[in-house]
């Protein structure tokens, strides 16, 4: 099991002739995900690596089957590019593209209300449930099955917490990357729900940064719901306040956002937090031999 | 993206948000005949700056008639002003914005700014004007009124009247007021503002509304269907290694410390910045150099890197998703070419094409020092600079 996705998840990629789309789209097919279909304006009829190319995400959607859709189309376009795929009624939207401006997220939010796709990201690395679908950017390789689940705003954080599990020794259930902007698809919280209502989920890692109260409410979140042991790291906790560091969303304003308020938070709602970004691994194994689980999740 | 208080000015002026009359001063010389064109009784001189804090600062003085102007224009141009914005070394006064004064009855708070829990726009207003709203909602938070703002159907009449009731406008100007209220939010929303921040709005003794100061951020994602406020852009206002850095799409942020730092990603920059300050080292700057990054463009970073004299040595960590490794390994070491390599370089690679990455470091026959995970490389780096 795993949230999300898994291994019949049939993949449309909007933007697919592009070169990043493109080389992407070969390390996911390589990687077993079920690509079924891409989708250029324009370009429909053509194929590429193999996968059947549509002018529009509806088109794809009926001639595929397709449950769900990774974007990579260019910022001025993306906002456009998830609502299409809202439209088409998809599962999932898996949204890679960054700087999109935060109006039209807003508004992107605003249409997707009762509607029944789930969107991740924008700016973010995508979701994997290893050994069975990768949609996104990560690495493959890092990878390996088993059973902590990790959620993180940080694409690259998230690989490092991944690798450093895979060499202990600790397998993942799914990794979702919920990306940097300040108005995203899925928070914390959603995915911490997922996560503890998948019974191969035995405990989660989740990686926040400065910027925002999203960490503290998925915290008391995690307090008053979640009954598997959940870990964490802040980034930036020597961050110069008023700057945005890299990621639209992290910005420490009027006092607020900090990464000490955070850890404050998640320690007092019972999540450890590593100390540095190199112990996220080694920080929830203690959690686990805590709970008793280290056994049950250690996978190789 | 900032810009100047009467830039900010000028474009809610073409929106219908009543602001004073002023014009903007470069010399002293300028500034008299502004204050000469405006004509009115009594005159404000203030100083452009992109920070707060400016009056209390003495930034900002009142002018009686044209001699005072010029006095006050000729203390406050050239003059650093340090507030709690501009850190302690504190920002030159460069342009100064003359204005018309006028005769405030009273003065409040109107802003508009991102929600980040509902995602939508908000209003917020407060009677408690002139004051750093941070400080009114530490204190008085009940003196604070928000609306959230559908994006369907933008800021309501019925809202904006809400919000002037609960502010206690006189009554006769809350027609004004909700006019003045839907006009910003036009301009916030037509200009993809960050922040649109009225401190004070004041009501004056003719019976007017008007924006006394005017803070309006960008979101710099935005920018692209936006050239007029790009050409508000004020390049002396920023660091020079932070110009160099956006022309190449790099996001760079000058710290004060000696270890310059190269990543992919936001969140693992900012953690390489922690995790080198956790070994008692001190980054020299942020840098992500983003995801679609070519050699050429990580070639420039490694440029600014080393243009950075207080640059003892420099950290490249890097974790490849949509970023290859063999990119970055084939930037640093052409940037290592071009400019010679007089400081320890380590280098941490891995993720996608490391491999290569890897090769390429080890045949350029460069001196660096590679590291098998972050914690190693920024221990390295830390006594590699002493």
């Amino acid at each position: 099991m795993s949230v999300f996705i898994n291994k019949d998840t049939k993949v449309i990629v909007q933007g697919i002739t592009g070169s990043t789309a493109l080389f992407h789209t070969k390390q996911m097919l390589e990687y077993g995900t079920k690509i079924v279909a891409g989708v250029t304006p324009g370009k429909g009829g053509t194929e590429v690596e193999g996968v059947p190319v549509y002018n529009t995400v509806s088109e794809a959607t009926k001639a595929t089957g397709a449950n769900a859709s990774v974007i990579y189309v260019p910022a001025p376009f993306a906002a456009d590019a998830i609502l299409e795929a809202v439209d088409a009624e998809l599962d999932m939207a898996i949204c890679i593209t960054e700087h999109i401006p935060v109006l039209d997220m807003v508004k992107v939010k605003r249409y997707m209300e009762g509607k029944q796709t789930r969107l991740i990201g924008p700016n973010c690395p995508g979701v994997i449930t290893p050994d069975e679908c990768k949609i996104g950017i990560m690495p493959g390789y890092i990878h390996t099955k088993g059973h902590v689940g990790v959620v993180s705003r940080s694409g690259t954080l998230t690989y490092e917490a991944v690798h450093q599990l895979s060499q202990e020794g600790i397998g993942q259930s799914t990794a979702v990357g919920i990306g940097g902007d300040p108005v995203n698809g899925t928070d914390f919280i959603d995915v911490l729900k997922a996560f503890n209502e998948d019974p191969e989920t035995y405990a989660v890692i989740m990686i926040g940064e400065i910027g925002g109260t999203a960490e503290e409410e998925a915290a008391e979140w995690v307090k008053a719901n979640m009954t598997k042991p959940v870990v964490g790291f802040i980034g930036g906790r020597t961050a110069p306040p008023g700057k945005r560091m890299g990621h639209a969303g992290a910005i420490i304003s009027g006092g607020k956002g900090t990464a000490d308020e955070k850890i404050r938070v998640m320690n007092e709602c019972g999540i450890k937090v590593a100390d540095t970004p190199s112990v996220m691994g080694v920080t929830l194994i203690s959690a686990l031999k805590e709970n008793g689980i280290y056994d049950k999740c250690k996978t190789h | 993206m900032n810009i100047h208080e009467y830039q900010g000015k000028e474009i809610l002026r073409k929106y219908g948000v009543s602001v004073p009359n002023g014009r903007v001063a470069f010399t002293v010389d300028e500034a008299v005949e502004a204050a000469k064109e405006l004509g009115s009784e009594v005159v404000v001189v203030k100083a452009q700056i992109h920070a707060g804090g400016r009056g209390k600062a003495g930034g900002v003085k009142v002018a009686k008639n044209l001699d005072e102007a010029r006095t006050y224009a000729e203390e406050i141009l050239g003059k650093t002003l340090v507030t709690h914005q501009t850190g302690p070394e504190g920002k030159e006064v460069k342009r100064l914005l003359i204005e018309e004064g006028c005769d405030i009855k009273k003065e409040y708070y109107v802003g508009l700014v991102l929600d980040r829990v509902t995602s939508r726009v908000v209003l917020m207003a407060s009677e408690e004007g002139g004051t750093e709203i941070e400080e009114v909602a530490d204190k008085t938070p009940e003196k604070i009124f928000k609306e959230e703002i559908d994006p369907v159907v933008g800021l309501t009449g019925y809202q904006a009247r809400r919000i002037a009731f609960s502010i206690n406008i006189p009554k006769e100007l809350i027609n004004k007021t909700v006019k003045f209220m839907t006009s910003l939010y036009t301009a916030f929303i037509e200009k993809d503002c960050s922040i649109a921040e009225i401190n004070p709005l004041v009501v004056t003794g003719d019976g007017n509304v008007m924006a006394l100061d005017a803070k309006l951020n960008f979101d710099s994602n935005a920018l692209y269907r936006h050239k007029d406020i790009l050409e508000y852009r004020d390049l002396e206002e920023e660091d020079a290694k932070e110009i160099e850095a956006s022309k190449y799409d790099l996001s760079y942020i000058s710290l004060d410390g000696n270890i310059g730092c190269m990543v992919n990603g936001a969140g693992l920059a900012m953690a390489t910045m922690d995790i080198i300050k956790h070994y008692s080292g001190d980054p020299a700057n942020f840098l992500d150099v983003g995801g679609g990054a070519t050699a050429e463009k990580v070639t420039e970073a490694f440029k600014i890197i080393l243009s950075d004299a207080k640059v003892k040595g420099i950290f490249v960590n890097i974790f490849g998703g949509i970023m290859k490794c063999d990119i970055i390994a084939e930037g640093v070491v052409e940037a290592a070419k071009q400019l010679g390599l007089q400081v320890p370089l380590v280098v941490r690679l891995e993720g996608t094409n490391v491999d290569l990455g890897k090769k390429i470091l080890r045949e350029s026959g460069l001196n660096i020092t590679p590291a098998e995970s972050m914690a190693d490389g920024a221990q390295k780096i830390v006594e590699l600079v002493g």
